[in-house]
């Protein structure tokens, strides 16, 4: 039996009418690695809240840190206990170096004493060495990617003598090289008896070094779960708590060339593409980050211009000299960045949706219709079934999933007939996620046809006619999800 | 890139070391040693309000309301001292930066506590400080000062070509007030701290910082130093003018800027700001000597910092992929 770390009983929490956490029981071993998954709004971030002190939880709550038990947490109290989070937005700063943000809290704690940069050099560079991290004390945070910037989040709390590391989706914006680089020192340190909670959408990787997942589903506790022998499916289960169809996309009937690209290049991203699109078809397009996905993408939506090749669409040569011009020419872009790119977050959902295509909503010259632009949303929220309370609420209202529906009505409006992806699931629940799907595998079956850009193997193998994985840049495979299995498909994107 | 390896300031020095050389072959005059002590005594007052805006900007925020605060701060220490004989210098500076630091502090007050974007709160006390003091001056002159802030106080007098070059005490001053404020945002705890606030308000809240700490140093410290330029610039001109320095904070604000400051907070050096002075000044003091129409220096120096601030800039835009994509 292993030390505990921390053990916590009957967390409630109630904010106004809604019991966002139910009775919850969490425990956690000294020096092990525990996945706490759940979908949005599921109750995680409530639940670190609660143990970190930021919350108070509803009477009866009992609390166990090593030997000590106590009915309630006061956040010095948890950082006196070695118990540290390290958030999404990781709380650097970025125009100090990695010495001087590893060091920052002594900045606070002795604001008078004055300090010398090679103490605060050597010091950095101990904690780097304990955690066995690759980084360069004098360089500025600025400059550092987003997977270094983590690892400067983690000696942080690694100098604050942290026993406890909660990390809130740690792998959402990294490569899988990154992601594993991630895992390699969360084993070094688990090693070194501190224990790490992975809260995670993304669940393969975790699943790998992570010796017990707990899960929440809706402010209760499902249950906590070895992860030998789990699966990803059995986890989304878990998760949303109903059993996911996920059937490979029947291979069938696939429509004539709409689009051809021959040769094209960009310099520095992407090198002799040579790609065949059919009406009614979801050609997936897998790869790392940084393997030329988007930037292809962009160079297909008129974006950028290619240094060479050729594009066709219906037999006719494409030459694009901005996105406009593929707009017109039935050529939709759904951005990965939907918090920044997709949707202007503080615009009611009616302006959203309505943004390409504002100036067919014109009544009679010049003058916007707010008639036809309520009619356009409200016809596009019920074929998308989104659930919208009030369309003239600001977009930012709306959960992930329903975001994804505004982004995707936005540029169905301008009525393509090529839909390009790029990782449209990125942030949304697994049970939202099936919704989206849904609807892409529908307007394929329409005639539309789809490039699906994505991280995850599981979704292109079960949603694409055919998959091109690129790689640094060149379409180095074609494959077809009825002829390989899944695994396969994630190996050679990993290769 | 060697830039990125000289930063801005190196690049700043470059930059003044080559106009010197160039102005001292155009001209016979611009390197003799009373045009330089000259171009120190002038700038002192710039420099003294400059180092105190760039502790403004590094903390994220800006402040316009620093020159008129200055000249309050004439008013005030002189109405103060003179009914009660004059003071002497002890007293004139500390009388100074109380009285500018209070002032500072009110803008401190207004941004952190009614969370007033900087800009507009202090386009406000702008208005509010020029106000009062045209107000109740009536827009008149003080001729009146006393003698110790009268008489010219010589530091450094070298025999020159024509005379005598001599540096004077605002120069001193200058330095000192240089100095302590490279030394609390360089080498305490403190400074790293507003640093990080700039750099980013919510990562340094969550580790601690007291926002109301970081405000109120940052625009009292200001203040202070205004209060110090006001004093001086006093000395300089013998006299104090309700709108004598009406209208130098842009100047001072673009120098800080070209010494590498920037308006998102985070950036900036106390080097920095300086040679921002220096460069500006060096410009104008050469096509003065050049002959150059005073009219066309404001259109010179504003051309410069376009020129320089898009130099800087297209470091970041250029290389967009050599830069910071290692894995």
């Amino acid at each position: 039996m292993m030390d505990i770390a921390i053990s916590a009983k009957h967390i409630s929490k109630v904010f106004g009418q809604v019991r966002v956490l139910d009775d919850v029981a969490f425990e956690l071993r000294r020096g092990e690695v525990l996945c706490l998954a759940g979908e949005n709004g599921c109750g995680k971030s409530t639940l670190i809240k609660i143990i970190n002190g930021v919350y108070t939880p509803e009477a009866g709550a009992e609390f166990q840190f090593g030997d000590d038990k106590v009915s309630g947490v006061t956040p010095h109290d948890a950082r006196h206990r070695g118990i540290h989070v390290i958030w999404q937005d990781l709380a650097l700063f970025p125009h100090l170096t990695v010495a001087e943000n590893i060091v920052f809290d002594d900045y606070v704690a002795s604001p008078l004493r004055p300090l010398s940069r090679k103490k605060a050099h050597d010091e950095a560079r101990r904690i780097i060495g304990k955690i066995g991290a690759d980084l360069d004390p004098d360089m500025l945070v600025e400059d550092l990617s987003i997977a270094k910037r983590q690892l400067v989040a983690i000696c942080r709390v690694m100098r604050a003598e942290a026993k406890i590391i909660f990390m809130d989706e740690p792998t959402a914006s990294l490569t899988a090289r990154e992601v594993k680089a991630l895992l390699d020192i969360a084993r070094t340190l688990s090693a070194q008896g501190i224990s790490i909670v992975f809260v995670s959408h993304r669940l393969s990787e975790v699943l790998d070094v992570c010796q017990r997942v707990t899960v929440l589903r809706n402010g209760k506790l499902v249950g906590t779960y070895p992860t030998e022998g789990m699966t990803q499916a059995r986890l989304s289960e878990l998760m949303t708590g109903r059993e996911l169809t996920q059937e490979p996309r029947a291979a069938g009937k696939v429509g004539e060339l709409l689009l051809e690209l021959q040769g094209l290049s960009r310099t520095g991203e992407f090198e002799d593409v040579s790609l065949k699109l059919h009406r009614g078809e979801i050609l997936g397009l897998a790869g790392l980050l940084g393997a030329g996905r988007t930037e292809l993408a962009h160079v297909i939506f008129g974006m950028h211009a290619p240094s060479s090749g050729r594009m066709f669409k219906d037999g006719k040569p494409l030459a694009l000299s901005s996105n406009r011009d593929a707009v017109a020419a039935g050529i939709a872009y759904v951005s990965e960045d939907r918090l920044n790119l997709g949707l202007v977050q503080n615009q009611s959902i009616n302006m959203n949706t309505a943004a390409t295509v504002l100036p067919e909503l014109e009544a009679p010259r010049f003058f916007l219709s707010p008639k036809r632009i309520r009619q356009l949303t409200a016809d596009w929220i019920a074929r998308l079934q989104t659930k919208v309370s009030n369309a003239e609420l600001p977009v930012s209202s709306l959960s992930g999933g329903n975001q994804q529906r505004v982004v995707l009505a936005k540029w169905l409006a301008t009525k393509p007939d090529v839909l390009i992806l790029d990782c449209p699931t990125v942030g949304v629940d697994v049970g939202a996620k099936q919704g989206i799907f849904t609807i892409i595998r529908d307007l394929a079956d329409q005639g539309m046809s789809i490039i699906l850009i994505s991280d995850e193997a599981g979704e292109l193998w079960y949603n694409s006619d055919r998959i091109l994985l690129l790689r640094d840049g060149r379409l180095v495979e074609e494959a077809r999800p009825s002829d390989i299995k899944e695994e396969e498909l994630e190996g050679m994107i990993n290769a | 890139m060697p830039n990125i390896r000289l930063g801005t300031e190196g690049v700043l020095a470059l930059l003044i070391l080559a106009l010197c050389i160039l102005l001292g072959f155009t001209t016979d005059t611009f390197l003799s040693l009373q045009n330089l002590f000259d171009l120190l005594n002038n700038q002192s007052v710039n420099i003294i309000f400059a180092v105190g805006l760039v502790v403004v900007l590094i903390a994220g925020g800006i402040d316009i309301s620093f020159a008129v605060a200055a000249s309050v701060v004439q008013y005030v220490v002189l109405t103060l001292l003179m009914p009660i004989g004059g003071g002497n210098w002890f007293f004139g500076i500390a009388l100074a930066m109380a009285c500018g630091a209070v002032l500072g502090l009110f803008n401190a007050f207004l941004i952190h506590q009614f969370r007033i974007v900087s800009i507009i709160a202090t386009i406000g006390t702008f208005n509010l400080y020029f106000g009062l003091l045209m107000y109740f001056t009536g827009g008149v002159s003080i001729y009146d000062i006393p003698d110790w802030l009268y008489d010219a106080v010589p530091l450094v007098a070298l025999p020159a070509e024509r005379g005598t070059a001599t540096l004077y005490l605002p120069v001193a001053v200058m330095i000192v007030m240089s100095l302590l404020t490279w030394f609390i945002l360089a080498r305490t705890g403190f400074g790293r701290a507003v640093y990080g606030y700039g750099s980013s308000p919510e990562a340094a809240l969550r580790s601690g910082v007291r926002a109301w700490q970081i405000q109120a140093f940052a625009y009292g410290w200001l203040g202070l130093c205004a209060g110090v330029a006001g004093l001086m610039q006093a000395h300089i001109v013998q006299e104090a003018v309700p709108n004598a320095l009406n209208g130098q904070e842009l100047p001072i604000l673009a120098s800080v800027v070209l010494g590498g400051a920037t308006l998102g907070g985070g950036r900036g050096t106390v080097i920095g700001a300086i040679l921002g002075v220096l460069l500006l000044a060096v410009v104008q003091n050469g096509l003065n000597l050049m002959g150059v129409t005073p009219y066309a220096f404001q259109m010179i120096v504003g051309f410069i910092i376009l020129v320089a601030i898009t130099a800087s800039n297209l470091g970041k835009i250029l290389p967009g992929k050599a830069r910071a994509r290692e894995v």
